[in-house]
């Protein structure tokens, strides 16, 4: 195991602490001294063994800090924990419990290690400590990076563990028996005779007892879960109507609110007349919030029409007013000046690019809304000294510490609800929306608000994703890729992230040329280099964050120099691949789509992509046919390498998503700016890939490595790269900038 | 104004112009029915009027002519419809905000076409959004739907 493994088992080292009506224990110890977060709502008789279970004489609930946002992160978790614990996946109930510093995600902290310490690389020792005790310090409970799998792997399993000895143990204290001979099955433990104990009539004893500590983890040949297929336990609330999101909550006395924002992004609140809104039914009142105002009514589409006769003269906004402009910036940006990393820098480009000879090509990527279905939304209620939220989130620390500030209220007195969330993409890492309905809140107290943005102010105000350029320059000799210069240039994601947060970050953005810096291919001279463009228009994370589109970057230059090479797009990969993990999803993936080349026959063309993200090799194979109604999109294959397979159906289901989420914002959609304004509002102008033009999508995940890893996101950056290179080799026509769309007709 | 929706009739004092979506969502709490885009875009708001499958978001409540039903209608998790049990079986729903009106239009289509084809699937569905990317479930869904339905 690598050095993570050994800092992951030493933190289950971490001793018990005995408090009245129950004990604590679990891996959020670790170097440091949070109090475990479930120990004030214990009740007398309720065990809560770890930041992770909480055994009560009524249920068994898995207390989950990781948001839900359709990835299945909740069964997964469930997965885990089940494991050792012995339970049955439906005995378990899930509540993403309040937020708490003890969730820190040490997984998403190594992501940002080299990002937070200038300098610092990834696996530098220090750069992980440091950064795990800087995130931890300012209590980062976030969803995001693929990290849920990778963070609870150990932590869940070895909380089941520990559970399930101490429970035996209880049952020994309770019946007299030997520890020894008692077993576990099914959410009980059982004597020898066959009688079961329900963990939840040990609860109160277990509350005596010291956690048994340091139990060994079962190997994988006897995991009963883990690698299974399982069926997603919110699967049949969400097909029937039944499963509540945060747009669904209704508490008694609500009134439904919405806000009409100054249209230019991040501009600022104007003069206003309200005299025609108050003439509809039900309107209650209009308030001033940051950047526009909040209109109250009895009914969500009343407040809509309201918003809408409400006379508004806005001054302009920070946008820089037209896209040309972005892209200037952007252009602007390959200079000395502006460099922000040199984290690859291989051989000697410079000796190797000077001269004739030199292909260069400029690459494109355009902003993106996230634009998850559910319309973003919270509810808020202010009292006097005490404030209620619920609201879908991927950032539970940051809403609470937000809606102190507007409220004055201190965090111990805002309890929060967080809500399933229906589609995120990185949406639900910002809380403008949630701010907004405290701000609507604070000026009615009392009155529980629900606050619903339209569609329109949803993607007008989204964060969308990063606007960013590439310029490639490379040499190709003997049939080879000799040398492969490429910069990319956007704005810092994080800075402007973050910056909504109050967070400073230090040192390099890492996002700038992750997807692209750490690929496994051993070119003789090669260089990657960031350059950080001024702020534009304020970005956000986007499924894959830097690498979406670095993944097309890296890719489509590469695919250039493979071509002038003569060489085969899958074998000249393969022979620079310095990784045998890679190097397996690549055979894998010509393995499943039995590649023979760019063009299995005439009028077909087949591209071929990979990304490593997220610690993920990823491999993909992209296939379209020529049509008298344009390009189709027939078929798709992807091999990914996870170190395990947790569960097979959620992981194609999360991988073909990740495909044709990747595929589909390549072949259209994007923000574009006139006048600060966004010029997409909604689903006519802003497009999104449909089922006529969803391809068949073929899944293989390998498990070799010994780190296990997430998903959600590695899927994404290949495929547009690899779309590309499909279509060249169909059509012949270089697509290097997207949405391809405004090149090329699709079906 | 009277509305019947899921077997239950209402009367309701609303304008005539609010939108069906909204009588169903913040009248009436029917929230199974989905508000997404309100410009008849994204069908996540798709119910059935007298069986036909339309966008609740462009129906005007005055305008409403038979009787509506919704997807807490159509059937509940101890008594699925067949299009419910293949969508749990094919495992679609991934954040599962568009499941409901993807249902909805399914289960009109197959009322309409029993065994349809890969492009009559393509022609019915393609106006309802999946941002998770769950069509390929989707479409093996709706198959084994209509194979529980005629079997039934």
């Amino acid at each position: 195991m690598s050095k993570v493994g050994k800092i992951a088992r030493r933190t289950f080292l971490v001793g018990a602490t005995a408090i009245a009506g129950g004990v604590a224990f679990g891996t959020w110890r670790y170097q440091t001294p949070y109090k475990n977060p479930l120990l004030a709502d214990l009740n007398d008789g309720e065990a809560a063994l770890t930041p992770y279970v909480l055994i009560t004489p009524e249920r068994v609930t898995l207390i989950t800090p990781r948001a839900d946002k359709g990835q299945g992160a909740y069964q997964t978790q469930a997965v885990l924990l089940a494991e050792e614990l012995d339970l049955e996946l439906d005995q378990i109930a899930t509540d993403p419990g309040m937020p708490d510093a003890a969730y820190w995600n040490r997984a998403l902290a190594e992501e940002a290690a080299a990002f937070l310490m200038p300098g610092g690389g990834f696996g530098a020792d220090v750069a992980e400590t440091f950064v795990s005790s800087v995130t931890k310090f300012i209590g980062l409970q976030i969803t995001g990076g693929s990290t849920t799998v990778p963070d609870g792997f150990d932590k869940l399993r070895a909380a089941g563990a520990s559970a399930r000895e101490t429970l035996k143990l209880a049952a020994a204290r309770q019946t007299g028996m030997d520890v020894a001979d008692l077993a576990t099955k099914s959410g009980a433990v059982v004597l020898p005779d066959g009688t079961a104990l329900p963990y939840t009539s040990l609860a109160a004893t277990a509350a005596t007892l010291d956690p048994v500590q340091d139990v060994p983890l079962r190997a994988p040949s006897e995991w009963r879960l883990i690698g299974k297929t399982t069926r997603r336990v919110d699967i049949p609330a969400k097909s029937t109507g039944t499963q509540g999101y945060g747009i669904d909550v209704q508490v008694p006395g609500m009134l439904h609110a919405t806000v009409l924002l100054n249209p230019a992004q991040g501009g600022a609140l104007g003069s206003y007349d309200t005299a025609e809104a108050f003439k509809i039914k039900g309107v209650e009142s209009v308030v001033e919030i940051t950047g526009g105002l909040g209109v109250v009514a009895n009914n969500t589409w009343r407040a809509f029409q309201a918003a809408q006769a409400i006379e508004t003269n806005w001054p302009a906004g920070p946008v820089p007013p037209d896209m040309n402009d972005h892209w200037q910036a952007l252009s602007d940006s390959f200079v000395d000046a502006s460099q922000d990393s040199r984290k690859r820098d291989d051989g000697d480009v410079g000796m190797a690019l000077t001269g004739d000879g030199i292909l260069t090509a400029e690459y494109r990527a355009p902003y993106l809304a996230h634009a998850p279905l559910e319309p973003i939304n919270a509810t808020v209620r202010v009292d006097d000294n005490a404030v209620e939220i619920w609201t879908g989130t991927q950032i539970p620390r940051f809403v609470q510490a937000n809606v102190s500030k507007i409220t004055g209220v201190p965090v111990d007195n805002i309890t929060l609800h967080v809500q399933m969330i229906g589609g995120s993409f990185g949406h639900r890492l910002e809380d403008q929306v949630v701010r907004h309905a405290a701000e609507i809140a604070m000026q009615m107290k009392g009155t529980p608000i629900k606050l619903t943005y339209s569609r329109e102010e949803d993607m007008m105000h989204d964060f969308p994703r990063q606007i960013a350029m590439a310029r490639m320059r490379g040499r190709v000799a003997e049939g080879q890729v000799q040398a492969y210069d490429l910069g990319i240039a956007m704005p810092s994601i994080i800075a402007s992230q973050m910056g909504r947060q109050d967070q400073p970050v230090p040192g390099p953005d890492s996002q700038i040329v992750a997807g692209a810096f750490e690929q496994p291919f051993a070119i003789p001279h090669h260089r990657v280099t960031g350059y950080r463009a001024p702020d534009l228009a304020p970005v956000s994370s986007w499924r894959s964050v830097g690498a979406s589109s670095n993944g097309f970057f890296y890719n489509a230059g590469l695919d250039e120099l493979i071509h002038a090479a003569g060489a085969d797009p899958l074998i000249e990969r393969l022979r620079l691949c310095s990784d045998p993990l890679a190097a397996n999803v690549l055979e894998a993936v010509g393995d499943m789509c039995t590649w023979s080349g760019p063009n299995p026959r005439d009028g077909v063309g087949r591209g071929l992509a990979f990304t490593k993200s997220f610690g993920v090799p990823c491999a993909e194979v992209v296939e379209v046919e020529q049509t008298d109604a344009g390009l189709r999109l027939t078929r798709a294959w992807v091999a990914a390498e996870v170190g395990t397979v947790v569960d097979p159906s959620n992981f194609e289901g999360q991988v073909a998503g990740g495909v044709l989420w990747g595929l589909g914002h390549a072949m259209m959609g994007e923000i574009t700016y006139t006048a600060g304004i966004a010029d997409q509002q909604n689903f006519d102008s802003f497009e999104s890939l449909r089922q006529y033009q969803a391809p068949e999508v073929f899944v293989r995940g390998l498990d070799a490595g010994d780190k296990v890893l997430g998903i959600g996101e590695p899927p994404v950056p290949p495929a547009a790269a690899a779309l590309a290179s499909a279509i060249f080799a169909a059509t012949g026509k270089r697509l290097r900038e997207m949405p391809f769309s405004k090149f090329v007709d699709f079906v | 104004m009277k509305l019947t929706i899921d077997g239950t009739a209402h009367d309701l004092d609303v304008e005539d112009d609010m939108p069906l979506l909204w009588v169903l969502r913040d009248e009436l709490g029917i929230t199974g029915v989905k508000y997404a885009c309100g410009i008849a875009q994204c069908g996540a708001c798709t119910v059935h009027i007298d069986g036909d499958a339309v966008r609740s978001c462009q129906v005007a409540a005055g305008d409403v002519w038979g009787d509506v039903t919704t997807i807490n209608g159509l059937g509940t998790p101890d008594a699925l419809h067949a299009v419910q049990d293949a969508w749990i079986e094919h495992q679609v729903a991934q954040c599962g905000y568009c499941q409901s009106g993807q249902i909805m239009q399914a289960t009109a289509l197959l009322t309409e076409t029993p065994n349809p084809t890969d492009q009559a699937i393509d022609d019915a569905m393609s106006g309802n959004l999946c941002r998770c990317g769950t069509y390929p479930r989707i479409r093996a869904a709706i198959k084994t739907a209509a194979i529980k339905m005629n079997g039934a």
